[in-house]
């Protein structure tokens, strides 16, 4: 039976919905189609020519950082470590284009971006070494702790970032992801959260074409990460992230955006892992040595100082300059890390609850225990070898 | 202290019986109103107030900043909690039944849980995640989850839950209060319970860990918590005709256990039977049992027994009177605990 056929149709008129329409324009929220560069464009005559040394003293640094952190774990010294060796430029613009009052969000990638904004570089391997979870207050520096599950740090960066401006500070929140990260629901929610709210946050993704062995085209079918964006009712801004330059500039737009109340901003940044995973992960298995040796001729490293040296703004001498403090760093680390941390096991049960609960005091005490005999123990083996 | 006397006995004549539901509201608007840096937040807790109720006001007294509703994602709102706790804020989280928590339990497990531990007591995370738990209340699926031995599996969190109305206002307070993350677990079916308590009178904000003897008995224990405890009470009334005096001890907390309350009860009843509405196996029987045994072996006169829901998914609820642990199903275990050794 139609309506029609109804008794008294003929007076039936269905309510139309509301008109709906999109309350979002989103042509301005979309990526252009082509990663943006600075470096051998016209756009590098706006760089400003000390950021631009300041970012190659730091890229320097950070690749030696990323060989001196791999030499330390086949040593024993490291338990693992996530070297970002072609990615220094999305590290370093990370830690420089926020202000001290702004929060840094990493990923276990992430040390170098961490040590850039001034941690130290040991306090800063604490997670990797073993010795301790986190080697830093996350408040005196600003840098939440080395975030192990994937995405997971996003809605804390988030959630900072609103709090902060309810409490009217104009504090931006800077948070990092990989290409494989932005396939969890944590990615989904912190950004949903971030537009709604419009929380001052920076969203980075790192894209560096694999998720330890899963290439980009099967984590993704979006025409690039920062398409993503739109989804959500921000914008996208897509990157050469091997560029130094280009990854400053656009995040620093995106930072100047979210502090002004803009709203955040999605960045994808379009780089390659040079090494693989971690030390523990055997790349061959799942790319080709062309791929890897193409990106080669892309170094983020080789870019800047091409674009120093020819406008004459670095020589020889900066470029040894350059090394030899990577030099010394890397020295100065080495020592440091070749110290064993001195650790307290009762330090296994401080920091559960702000007050032991009964149940942690007993295991403590049974611990005191099992550390007394041992300690006896040593003494005993002293006295019978004569020392 | 005339006029003192007079202002409490008005106080009576005029006293209204509470809800559980309006004391949990009552504690989350004095939290709000003591201290600036606690923010409600969750699905539905502003304009509508909370499927129950509970934050009903809330928006309207302190503004949409300090009691706002979210998106509709649980790892969501507990992820911006932790961000916003980092800022120093002390946010209060309502996951809005038991089951819709589970979304959430990454960022509970992962970093709520481990914060403090993580940055070696830098930085703890005070957050107080309400989750209305358990069945009887006619739910459909998804809807009547008792997920506490989850969290109870969990260090670093503290496992709290009410059993009267007078408790989930203290209680809630200190939660809140807490500088250390807790799981606050709202028996629904007791919602709509009631009793003489009033926000205006005095009210002791006990410390989160103590257990309390509702009942005191001679001849055995019933150790219970949140929404068994009105069954308890029952079951111990009954059996006074049976001749069997019971002791009833409502946990309060499940983490931190309070192992002295406990163990001092069972110490003097020789007996002991811990009920809960959560599947029996891997549930907290299990751990409460093993503890009661290994603190009052040489006192007990059987084996500590438990009565649990069993251990099915959650029955459909015209079925959910049969999984639900009721009065006579503790009756029966009481009477099993006239042990006899096996020849």
């Amino acid at each position: 039976m139609t309506v029609q056929e109804l008794p008294g149709a003929a007076a039936y008129r269905p309510t139309p919905p509301p008109a709906w329409k999109p309350l979002t324009d989103p042509a301005p929220l979309l990526p252009d189609p082509e990663p943006y560069r600075v470096l051998g464009t016209d756009a590098v005559a706006d760089a400003d020519p000390e950021l631009l040394l300041r970012l190659y003293a730091e890229l320097v640094r950070g690749r030696r950082y990323n060989a001196q952190a791999t030499a330390l774990t086949k040593q024993g010294r490291l338990a693992v470590y996530p070297s970002s060796t072609g990615q220094e430029a999305c590290e370093i613009a990370a830690a420089l284009v926020l202000e001290e009052r702004d929060w840094l969000f990493p990923s276990y990638r992430d040390t170098l971006a961490a040590v850039a904004r001034g941690l130290d570089p040991v306090e800063a391997l604490t997670l990797l070494r073993g010795d301790r979870h986190t080697g830093y207050d996350p408040r005196e520096h600003r840098i939440a702790p080395l975030c192990t599950p994937l995405a997971t740090q996003l809605p804390h960066a988030v959630g900072l970032a609103h709090a902060a401006r309810l409490q009217g500070d104009d504090v931006v929140a800077l948070a990092m992801v990989g290409d494989g990260g932005t396939s969890e629901g944590d990615f989904h929610e912190a950004l949903n959260f971030a537009a709604v709210w419009r929380a001052p946050v920076v969203f980075l993704v790192q894209n560096n074409g694999f998720a330890i062995s899963v290439p980009l085209a099967k984590q993704t079918a979006a025409p690039s990460l920062a398409h993503k964006a739109v989804g959500y009712g921000m914008p996208g801004r897509l990157v050469d992230g091997n560029d130094a330059a280009a990854v400053h500039q656009v995040l620093g737009e995106a930072v100047a955006r979210a502090r002004s109340g803009g709203g955040p901003t999605l960045v994808e940044a379009v780089t390659y892992r040079m090494d693989a995973h971690t030390n523990a992960d055997d790349a061959t298995r799942y790319r080709v040595d062309s791929e890897v040796e193409a990106w080669r001729a892309h170094d983020p490293i080789q870019l800047l100082e091409r674009e120093l040296t020819g406008r004459g703004l670095l020589g020889d001498d900066g470029i040894e300059e350059a090394r030899v403090a990577a030099e010394r760093m890397a020295a100065a680390l080495r020592d440091r890390m070749n110290a064993d941390p001195v650790l307290d096991p009762m330090d296994l049960f401080a920091h559960v609850y702000a007050e032991q609960t009964t149940q942690l005091r007993e295991q403590a005490a049974r611990l005191r225990v099992e550390l007394d005999a041992e300690q006896d123990q040593h003494g005993h083996d002293d006295v019978e070898e004569g020392r | 202290m005339t006029t003192a006397a007079a202002t409490a006995g008005e106080r009576t004549a005029k006293a209204k019986p509470a809800t559980m539901a309006q004391a949990l509201g009552r504690a989350l608007r004095d939290s709000m109103a003591q201290d600036p840096t606690v923010h409600v937040l969750g699905e539905d807790v502003g304009t509508l107030g909370g499927v129950f109720r509970i934050t009903d006001g809330l928006a309207k007294e302190f503004g949409e900043d300090r009691c706002t509703d979210t998106p509709l994602a649980e790892a969501g709102i507990l992820g911006a909690a932790v961000g916003m706790a980092m800022y120093g804020l002390r946010p209060v989280v309502e996951m809005q039944f038991d089951a819709f928590a589970y979304p959430a339990f990454e960022q509970l497990i992962s970093h709520v849980a481990k914060m403090r531990n993580r940055t070696a007591g830098a930085m703890p995370l005070p957050i107080t995640v309400r989750v209305p738990y358990g069945g009887g209340i006619g739910g459909v699926e998804h809807h009547s989850d008792s997920s506490e031995a989850y969290y109870m599996a969990t260090p670093g969190l503290h496992v709290v839950t009410p059993a009267t109305v007078e408790d989930a206002y203290g209680l809630l307070r200190a939660s809140i209060a807490s500088d250390d993350p807790v799981v606050f677990l709202e028996p629904k079916r007791l919602y709509w319970s009631k009793s003489d308590w009033s926000p205006d009178a005095p009210v002791a904000v006990e410390p989160i860990g103590r257990a309390v003897v509702r009942r005191p008995g001679r001849s055995a224990t019933l150790i219970t918590y949140g929404p068994s405890l009105p069954v308890c009470m029952e079951a111990a009334e009954a059996a006074v005709e049976e001749g069997w005096d019971l002791e009833v001890v409502d946990l309060r907390s499940l983490v931190p256990f309070d192992d002295e309350t406990v163990a001092a009860s069972v110490r003097r009843t020789g007996r002991a039977v811990v009920v809960h509405e959560s599947s029996g196996f891997g549930g907290p029987g299990g751990e409460i049992a093993a503890r009661v045994t290994e603190r009052c072996f040489h006192h007990l006169e059987a084996p500590v027994l438990r009565v649990a829901g069993f251990d099915i998914p959650y029955p459909p609820p015209m079925q959910e009177k049969h999984h639900l642990p009721g009065v006579d199903r503790v009756l029966d275990a009481v009477a099993r605990l006239q042990w006899e050794a096996e020849s």
